[in-house]
């Protein structure tokens, strides 16, 4: 729908339209799985915090993010590059069976190596979540289409 | 079952939802296909004014909700279009006066004898909301390139999908040409790729709307409203028609714009 032209210098400077856009973006992510962004950032917060009392992690790589393909598929992601010591740390690892166990438990125990600090990323992607669709207003009705809130949304948008 | 229930609703307020339905009904109906419109906004009634009906109201909606009207007494007939119903709101009463199966039970009935039901859903995503989404087939979704109409529009989207009535199309109103080219506005197809339903609509915005809903004659009937014919062409694809969008950018050629700089516009 853009012409060329404008596609060519609007990037350069981006107008109010590209920030109304990228501000959308950001605000829909969060109403569409009813978490806000602070909450968001407190969750990530424990999440790690579990994960440092059983692995040793590069912290400023770590990646926490929400994937949207659309409205009712919500994907939290994460890339936890883990610090990969000696035998040791991949037992704890595989014993408790922790989320990113994947780079720190095999490699650990098949090659044995003692590369000594070595990251490996392990990536875990937490499974599909549908979006729980929470539908505050049912309250104030009779309830009669409440109960879908939950259940069907596998259709794509 | 006959006809279809087409509700056209928004969340947010004041997006254009009474224009497009008043809009949509007339067009329809000059399709030749036999339509009512229902304002479902109780309390806030308005479509008939913009349809320029309101000195002929007798019975309301609730009125026939609640018995003391027939259906077909409250409804009132266009002046242009032998074929065009209104069932007005009721004013004096709020929206707890009608439930969701009231509109279904109402619906049904109307089914029989036309091919178009249209329902002016009030703004908000409470009772009102509910009513006029229960016996849809289709939900037009109106909304303006703009971040807080955008928003409400994808909260009721979710709304209509886990009611099982989606997905629901977009009408997207007051859209700015000028405006979208200086990059100083959504376009239509930022809105699409934010919300990923499919486009019915594009209507730019257009003084003659307030014209229109002055004389109480829907912008449709002005055949030099850009945004009348592209009410039409939404009526149009409504009815299954492939009509592609009209060209909204069109209008003023470079010679007109020359014209319009020495004029001093
Ligand atoms: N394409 C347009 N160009 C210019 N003005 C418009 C356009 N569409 C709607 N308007 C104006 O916007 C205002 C709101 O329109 P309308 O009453 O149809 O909105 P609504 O969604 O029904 O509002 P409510 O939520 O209060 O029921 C009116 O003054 C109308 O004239
Ligand atoms: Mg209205």
């Amino acid at each position: 729908m853009n012409n060329l032209l404008s596609r060519l210098f609007g990037r350069a400077r981006k107008g109010s339209g590209a920030t109304a856009k990228d501000r959308l973006r950001f605000v829909l992510q969060h109403d569409r799985i009813n978490l806000p962004p602070e909450r968001m950032e407190e969750m990530k917060r424990e999440i790690l915090a579990v994960i440092v009392k059983y692995l040793v992690v590069d912290k400023e790589r770590v990646e926490i993010d929400l994937e949207q393909r659309d409205r009712s598929h919500s994907k939290l992601t994460a890339e936890i590059p883990v610090a990969i010591h000696t035998a040791t740390t991949a037992n704890r690892a595989e014993e408790k069976n922790v989320v990113a166990a994947k780079g720190a438990g095999a490699n650990g125990a098949n090659n044995g190596a003692d590369t000594e600090d070595e990251a490996e990323d392990a990536s875990a992607e937490a499974e599909e979540a549908e979006t729980p669709k929470a539908i505050e207003d049912e309250k104030s009705d009779q309830g009669d289409q409440g109960d879908s809130a939950e259940d069907e949304k596998s259709k794509p948008g | 079952m006959g006809g279809k229930v087409v509700t056209i609703s928004s969340g947010k307020g004041g997006v254009g939802k009474t224009t497009a339905t008043a809009n949509l009904g007339i067009s329809l109906a000059s399709l030749g296909k036999r339509v009512v419109v229902i304002d479902a906004d109780i309390g806030l009634r308005n479509l008939d004014v913009i349809m320029g009906l309101e000195n002929r109201i007798v019975y309301d909606l609730v009125d026939i909700v609640e018995g003391r009207s027939k259906l077909r007494q409250a409804m009132i007939k266009h002046k242009k279009f032998a074929d065009l119903f209104l069932i007005p709101a009721a004013q004096t009463r709020d929206k707890m006066a009608v439930s969701p199966d009231d509109m279904v039970n109402l619906t049904d009935e109307l089914r029989e004898d036309f091919d178009y039901i249209l329902i002016d859903s009030p703004a908000g995503i409470e009772r009102g909301f509910r009513n006029a989404l229960e016996p849809a087939d289709e939900v037009l979704i109106v909304t303006n390139p703009e971040v807080s109409a955008v928003r409400d529009a994808d909260r009721i989207i979710g709304l209509i999908e886990a009611a099982d009535k989606g997905p629901g199309k977009l009408i997207i109103n007051r859209l700015k040409t000028d405006m979208v080219k200086k990059g100083e506005m959504l376009s239509s197809d930022d809105v699409f790729d934010i919300l990923g339903l499919a486009i019915i609509g594009i209507i730019p915005e257009d003084e003659l709307v307030l014209s229109a809903s002055n004389s109480g004659i829907p912008v449709t009937l002005n055949l030099q409203s850009k945004a009348g014919m592209a009410f039409n062409n939404v009526a149009r694809r409504v009815i299954g028609e492939d009509v592609p969008f009209m060209n909204l950018d069109a209008n003023p050629g470079i010679l007109q714009r020359l014209v319009g700089l020495l004029n001093g516009r």
